[in-house]
């Protein structure tokens, strides 16, 4: 399902996730947290460092553990290590800001659901390197990261004329709410993957290279 | 002690979790088995009707667990018996599928295993304890939920099927063009804000 070039390097790897394999955008995974906390720029940001952190961590964990995972039970292990490290993570955010664990609410604990989390731990952390493993976390912590700012800013901004509760656009602006409340957030998603499918379509028209978008893959 | 200190009605209750906060168009939840199994009516509501069946029993064993937890004195282990529980719930309902209908079993393909990780799932159980529903409340806000995962599913299946007979632009075929039904559709149902009494 994802190409994973055997031959690139680190930074390769890590760039890859960023922004050719992007998991929202490009692979369109984890989009419930994606669509749900984007709806002012600091819980996206907060949200997209809580599940990297989680990347991360659980994909070290299950690299280095590899070899002594049985196969037939590897899909409940990777979920337990996560599990364990999302209610680390939940635990931390309380402690740092209980404002923030409200405004997240269960969206922090559904991290462990998150089919990005599960799916790099299947599809790469499992059988590669623990430095490989961990650029390829980074990379696509990164890359879920900036699609959700990408949402979270477009959302407030046009939502309440702020980004980072800094009003940018003058007083006089009539915030469209519609963009703070639920359909904002499918319209707003909809429209940034528009905008990079035609971005992609025209970079491979230019090269002349056929090239097929990988549309919803699973979870 | 973990007590109902909720007085909500159950209807109230049931209407709230299936209509006015929609699991899929109101809080986000089971997004991808919502863009991924919705391309035809027959599969997706039988996908629907599994994952309400889920909900329902993950809504009691998050119930139970709260309380054996708070017994034992472990909140933190939580997330990890939940998850483990589904887990095993959603494999025995595909060993029963893949027995009473296998042609069934064919058509939900990669999306029955990847129920365990659907967030709408864990999330009702989830919301059950937040919510802090007594034991009656708690089923009933678990099949209204499920109920409302159903319906949307239903109603972007249809949407979809009628899609097929027009020809949109090449940019916006595909997920982007899901998302914009789904965007107009949690319009349509915000339109129920209010039935049910509360917020």
């Amino acid at each position: 399902m994802h190409t994973t070039d055997a031959a690139a390097s680190e930074p390769g790897v890590f760039a890859n996730g960023i922004w050719k394999q992007n998991p929202v955008l490009v692979q369109v995974l984890g989009m419930c947290p994606v669509l749900a906390v984007s709806n002012t720029t600091i819980n996206a940001l907060a949200m997209g460092l809580a599940t990297a952190s989680v990347l991360i961590l659980s994909s070290a964990t299950v690299s280095l553990l590899r070899h002594w995972i049985p196969p037939q039970a590897r899909i409940v292990t990777f979920i337990m290590v996560i599990a364990t490290f999302v209610t680390c993570v939940d635990y931390l955010v309380q402690s740092i800001s209980i404002e923030l664990h409200r405004a997240l609410g269960a969206f922090l604990s559904l991290i462990v659901v998150n089919c990005l989390v599960l799916g790099r731990a299947e599809a790469f952390a499992s059988q590669q390197s623990v430095r490989r493993s961990l650029a390829d976390a980074a990379g696509m912590g990164c890359g879920f990261l900036f699609a959700l700012l990408c949402l979270g800013t477009v959302r407030e901004l046009v939502g309440s004329g702020q980004v980072f509760g800094y009003p940018l656009l003058g007083d006089r602006y009539q915030g469209w709410a519609i963009m703070l409340l639920p359909p904002g957030g499918f319209f707003s998603l909809a429209g940034w993957l528009m905008f990079f499918r035609w971005w992609t379509l025209r970079r491979h028209s230019a090269s002349g290279s056929t090239f097929q978008l990988s549309g919803p893959t699973d979870g | 002690m973990v007590e109902a200190t909720n007085p909500e009605s159950l209807w109230s209750i049931f209407i709230r979790a299936s209509l006015v906060n929609n699991f899929v168009l109101a809080y986000f939840l089971g997004i991808c088995p919502f863009l991924g199994v919705s391309g035809k009516l027959q599969t997706a509501g039988r996908m629907g009707l599994a994952v309400a069946f889920v909900m329902l029993i993950a809504t009691v064993c998050g119930f139970a667990i709260e309380r054996v937890l708070d017994w034992i004195d472990a909140p933190f282990l939580n997330l990890i018996s939940l998850i483990a529980v589904i887990a095993t719930t959603v494999q025995l309902i595909e060993m029963f599928v893949k027995k009473v209908s296998p042609t069934l079993f064919r058509a939900l393909g990669i999306y029955l295993p990847l129920m365990t990780t659907n967030c709408a799932i864990l999330g009702v159980a989830l919301f059950q304890s937040n919510h802090g529903y007594g034991f009656l409340q708690a089923v009933v806000f678990g099949l209204g939920a499920g109920v409302g995962f159903w319906l949307a599913l239903v109603l972007i299946a249809g949407l979809r099927e009628k899609l097929d007979l027009v020809d949109p632009p090449d940019l916006v075929k595909g997920t982007a063009l899901t998302l914009v039904l789904a965007g107009i559709l949690s319009l349509c149902f915000m339109g129920f804000s209010g039935i049910g009494g509360g917020s």
